[in-house]
């Protein structure tokens, strides 16, 4: 009940965020409009071959989960200590976890109501149909894609100093996994070594399985050694998390 | 017979080589404001941090409530509110929701509206933390600490870098805790504060205890020697004296005997402020000269 309680707060700070607004959720679907309306009527040959469009649905959700979930952990989280207001948590009866639960709570929810909301435009603008049938499967994918990606921002947090460091770092980190796992260009533009070098991280694999359970001519069942690869990300992440995660501002 | 709501004996803790407590005694009644004075860096934070929990000592017997406050439990959290040196509040909640967030830890909260009363946030219940200015950010730092309703707060430096009227403000707010039976442990390196606020006083100084008492008898000011001052014939002149009474009887009994007006004529005992600068500048009290030697100036 108590993390419901602290659920609700950061669901309040969280949508009257600008930054977390935009960053997070305005920011994936202009760039579903954007590469609809570029590339429209082009194919890919990524799942025996589909619509760019199509293409791009399940691209973007990556994409956004990833930004509600490792994205919006680490900056939030950087920003609540360098505040001092994780400390400051520490002094009340409310036991630790309990904050993270909160905050880990509004990552999932936005990350489901992304799902939601580029399905839609996606199903709307340029008709791509949403995989009813293959559903639980999807949901199973995003909720390890998410689980792990939740991890890999918390355990972030111990590698950026400041307020001020938070948005670059976790931009130099993600931006050119985008671009080298095929979330902005195609993965038929990329040369093998490139999508042979995303593999090994958790933005390529990721996608992979939900593009998989995502698009129609796909498998339906995601790749298990895609989701593998995600896990142990996740849980590496876990472990560094738990090594290294610092409740104080720095230099305290 | 108040019990102890806070027990130090032989406090040290260092830093690597900076020994920022070197084994300080203290003890805080129920109920009283105890007001830890000194300069910055004299182990003020180092010291209460312990009290709250976030740090470890090197040795020494602390009990808090009458717990080890290094492992505190949920227990404990519930009866001890904290106000730390510095930190911002989520600037997207209102305070109203702060309050409620918090109220929302504790098993028996008091009621947020009276909070608001108490803090004096009444017009800005509704305004998000982000808009409040710093002073109204920091009484709603202390709302924070007091809406579980605790027994025993600490307000680290309560009003470091306010506008006077600002502290004025903060001032009121913490003399009500004490109208509602909180015992209250304050750091702070403003005189003035401690000699408004608190009941007992105690000055650290290089991490050891260099005074304590009322603000009143602090620093044996009482029996400190008085300073006198007026302008003779022969320009200023200055007389330091253990005994005021003394001194000036002699004194005014060879003017009036001369026909010498002493112009100017002064007391002075030393301020708090004058007591506070000795003993933390120098680490120690300073022998202040005493007897009736003459010092043209």
């Amino acid at each position: 009940m108590l993390v419901l309680h602290q659920f609700r707060y950061d669901q309040k700070a969280f949508w009257r965020n600008p930054a977390s607004v935009f960053f997070t959720v305005m920011f994936p679907v202009v760039l579903l409009l954007i590469f609809g309306a570029v590339f429209n009527n082009q194919t890919v040959e990524a799942g025996g071959g589909v619509q760019t469009t199509t293409y791009y649905v399940p691209a973007i959700i990556t994409l956004s989960v990833i930004s509600a979930t490792m994205q919006s952990l680490a900056m939030s989280l950087v920003i609540a200590r360098e505040d001092g207001r994780l400390k400051r948590g520490r002094s009340t009866p409310m036991p630790a976890w309990v904050f993270i639960a909160g905050r880990i709570g509004n990552s999932i929810v936005v990350s489901l109501i992304m799902l939601a909301l580029i399905a839609a435009i996606g199903r709307i603008v340029f008709s791509v149909p949403f995989p009813w049938g293959n559903l639980p499967w999807l949901l199973v994918t995003l909720a390890i894609g998410a689980a792990a990606f939740c991890c890999l921002g918390i355990a972030l947090t111990a590698a950026i100093p400041s307020q001020d460091a938070a948005a670059p770092i976790v931009n130099a980190l993600l931006l050119p996994l985008y671009f080298l796992s095929g979330i902005f260009i195609p993965d038929d533009e990329l040369p093998s070594g490139v999508i042979g070098f995303a593999n090994h991280f958790p933005v390529r694999d990721f996608f992979q399985a939900f593009f998989d359970v995502y698009v129609p001519g796909g498998s339906g069942s995601p790749d298990w050694g895609d989701l593998a690869v995600v896990a142990i990300w996740g849980v590496a992440g876990l472990l560094l998390a738990i090594r290294f995660f610092r409740w104080t501002p720095r230099g305290d | 017979m108040p019990e102890s709501a806070i027990s130090i004996k032989g406090l040290r803790k260092s830093y690597g080589d900076n020994e920022a407590v070197r084994g300080i005694d203290l003890e805080v009644d129920a109920g009283e404001v105890f007001a830890f004075l000194g300069p910055n860096g004299a182990g003020k934070t180092t010291t209460v941090e312990i009290l709250e929990g976030y740090r470890k000592r090197d040795g020494g017997e602390v009990t808090v409530l009458g717990e080890d406050p290094e492992r505190p439990d949920r227990a404990l959290r519930e009866r001890v509110g904290v106000v730390l040196q510095s930190c911002r509040l989520d600037r997207y909640l209102t305070a109203r929701e702060s309050l409620e967030l918090y109220a929302g830890y504790y098993e028996s909260p008091r009621s947020v509206d009276e909070v608001i009363e108490l803090v004096g946030l009444g017009d800005k219940a509704d305004q998000r933390t982000g808009k409040l200015s710093g002073g109204q950010q920091r009484r709603l730092d202390v709302g924070l600490a007091l809406v579980g309703d605790p027994e025993l707060l600490f307000l680290d430096e309560p009003t470091t870098g306010f506008d006077p009227s600002a502290r004025r403000q903060a001032w009121d707010v913490i003399a009500g805790l004490r109208d509602l039976g909180k015992t209250v442990f304050l750091t702070t390196h403003y005189m003035d504060e401690a000699q408004r606020l608190a009941d007992r006083v105690a000055i650290i100084s290089h991490g050891q205890i260099v005074a304590r008492g009322t603000p009143e008898d602090l620093g044996d000011r009482d029996s400190q020697p008085s300073v006198i001052t007026y302008r003779g014939a022969d320009g200023e002149v200055t007389l330091t004296t253990p005994d005021p009474v003394a001194t000036l009887h002699e004194l005014t009994g060879r003017a009036l005997a001369d026909g010498t007006p002493l112009e100017g004529l002064e007391v002075k005992r030393p301020s708090l402020e004058d007591v506070y600068l000795e003993l933390t500048e120098q680490g120690e009290p300073v022998a202040v000269e005493a007897g009736g030697e003459e010092e043209p100036a």
